[in-house]
């Protein structure tokens, strides 16, 4: 006699499970947000591009995309930085370090607002110092970056870690051996190997930045055409009934950074295919 | 281990001149990015001694608004651990075609907006939105009430539990369950004998950040809560009144609540790790 194979599904419960699971998702997620082109297309096509092309909406698009590129690629240098320093050197209070790197996620956003806004406010701790060298922060967009470097921070330190513990030793020894300096071994063998983690967790921290909303909206000021991010203007449009406004805008936030993160991913399939070549 | 020597050896390593110049970098950064801001609430919060920190968090409205945010985080923790536990249970213990859009599909949350996350409920229940209009007329609010302001953290919270569970139970393999099932145990021992003692620390690691978001979201309640005090106002919507209303003392001082509910989270996160060797 043949044995029988085990059926696929000796474990119970399967039903029960998707069925909450697909039940939950809908309700919470997909049918909300399915919300979102249903509200826009309602809208007659020349009053939703109206609302795109107003200068106001493609300002606060700009902004918005703009700061959280900026501070994705400074948190990229920051994160690997301390990716690097927490992984390789050894040091008095490493693990205190180590642990207080999420502290941009376990703080609430509006906390980290007023503290960032209270720090960089022209009398603030470091307000004072700052102005005297002709540098505002608080209330431009150059406070909007330092918000966002702040919630982006945890993303590439905690992509690039891994990468560089498990790095083995051998690479950079043949690199040594071949004669090759630290920076040169650096740049040429190491760097290679976490490009692809620096940029995944450059994306994380993107995504996370353009949408980011309490802790930017205390440090920024929020001027129309000058500070205003997108989220806020949805906030604003909504505010006013203006649901069909407020439902494009964030249709084109959502289009924008699905195209920059497909983008992203077409990058990292294409450095794939080079190192494998 | 002398001060800064490198963890382990390696063959390219840089000049102790780099390694501090770089060391020192990092501690700055961290200095200047994470230690002041955390410090700043703290001393904000006290800058005017006790007593006013006392009479900020002790001021009704604030009382309300801690009592609104334990009771919305108790809610959308509780559900999110179930529907966590119901999906990691599907997607590990079964193969099914479009397993892979499911887990895409639960991440989604975390690369929506908070306001958007409000937003879409507005479209639904508002005043104007598809089914609001109906549901106001048999009396039931959910904008500007508490009922939105649990359903707008429960989309932001969703991911949690069940991306710290999946991994940890394809980890784990079917083995287990399936000698359970066969020496006849049934499901929901199977559940609570077999795999829950095998990923509870996973699933406590997901509360505790579920929970720390779902105390602190801010983007997705504003949008939906209307504002109300001492009714629809969570700790960090009340944040954002004292402070608007210059009344700073109370902000920092209801916001070091906050702060030190991160810092626990941190401290339990960081003994979690220890525990699962993470």
């Amino acid at each position: 006699m043949f044995a029988r194979s085990p059926s696929p599904k000796v474990i119970p419960g399967f039903g029960l499970a998707l069925g909450i699971t697909l039940a939950y998702l809908s309700l919470v997620v997909l049918l909300p947000l399915a919300m979102i082109p249903l509200a826009a297309f309602r809208l007659a096509p020349e009053r939703a591009w109206a609302v795109v092309s107003d200068p106001r909406t493609v300002h606060a698009l700009a902004l918005s995309f703009g700061t959280a590129l900026l501070a994705a690629a400074v948190n990229a240098v920051l994160g690997t930085l301390l990716a690097w320093v927490l992984v390789r050197y050894d040091f008095p209070g490493r693990r205190l370090v180590d642990a207080l790197i999420d502290l941009p996620f376990a703080l609430p956003t509006a906390v980290a607002g007023i503290s960032l806004a209270a720090l960089y406010a022209p009398n603030g701790w470091l307000g004072r110092l700052l102005a005297p060298l002709g540098v505002t922060v608080a209330y431009t967009p150059l406070g909007i970056v330092v918000a966002l470097v702040f919630v982006g921070l945890p993303f590439v330190v905690r992509t690039v870690e891994p990468v560089l513990e498990a790095l083995d030793a051998e690479v950079e020894e043949a690199a040594a051996t071949l004669g090759a300096s630290w920076s040169r071994a650096f740049r040429r063998v190491v760097l290679p190997l976490i490009a692809p983690a620096v940029l995944a967790g450059f994306a994380m921290a993107l995504a996370r930045g353009v949408g980011e909303y309490g802790s930017v909206i205390f440090i920024a000021g929020n001027l129309p055409m000058v500070s205003e991010i997108a989220p806020l203007l949805i906030a604003i449009r909504l505010e006013e009934y203006n649901n069909g406004a407020a439902a494009v805008i964030a249709l084109a936030m959502l289009a924008i950074a699905f195209a920059l993160l497909l983008a992203i991913n077409l990058l990292q399939a294409w450095n794939r295919r080079r190192i494998e070549a | 281990m002398s001060l800064l020597s490198p963890r382990r050896a390696h063959a390219v390593a840089e000049a102790p001149a780099v390694r501090f110049l770089l060391l020192g970098l990092a501690l700055a950064a961290v200095a200047l990015f994470l230690l002041l801001p955390l410090g700043v609430v703290f001393a904000e919060a006290f800058a005017r001694g006790w007593a006013a920190f006392a009479e900020g968090v002790a001021d009704p409205d604030a009382r309300a608004a801690i009592r609104l945010t334990l009771l919305v985080a108790a809610i959308s923790v509780s559900v999110n651990l179930v529907f966590g536990v119901a999906a990691a249970w599907a997607v590990t213990k079964f193969d099914f075609p479009g397993k892979s859009v499911l887990v895409t599909l639960i991440d989604l949350p975390f690369s929506v907006s908070p306001v958007i996350a409000g937003l879409i409920y507005v479209l639904l229940f508002g005043a104007h939105g598809l089914i609001g209009p109906w549901l106001i007329a048999h009396g039931v609010e959910v904008i500007f009430a508490v009922p939105g302001i649990v359903l707008a953290t429960m989309f932001v919270t969703l991911p949690f539990v069940a991306r710290e569970l999946i991994p940890t139970m394809e980890m784990l393999g079917r083995g287990d369950e399936e000698a359970a099932r066969t020496l006849g145990a049934s499901g929901w021992q199977i559940f609570f004998r077999v795999t829950l003692p095998n990923v509870k620390w996973a699933a406590l690691y997901g509360v505790l950040l579920c929970n720390a978001r779902a105390m602190g979201e801010f983007g997705a309640v504003s949008v939906v809560s209307g504002h109300l005090r001492g009714l629809t106002n969570t700790m960090p919507l009340h944040i954002e009144i004292l402070y608007n209303e210059y009344n700073f003392v109370a902000a920092f001082a209801v916001a070091s609540l906050l702060a030190l509910m991160a810092l626990v989270t941190l401290a339990l996160k960081s003994g979690l790790e220890a525990l699962g060797g993470k």
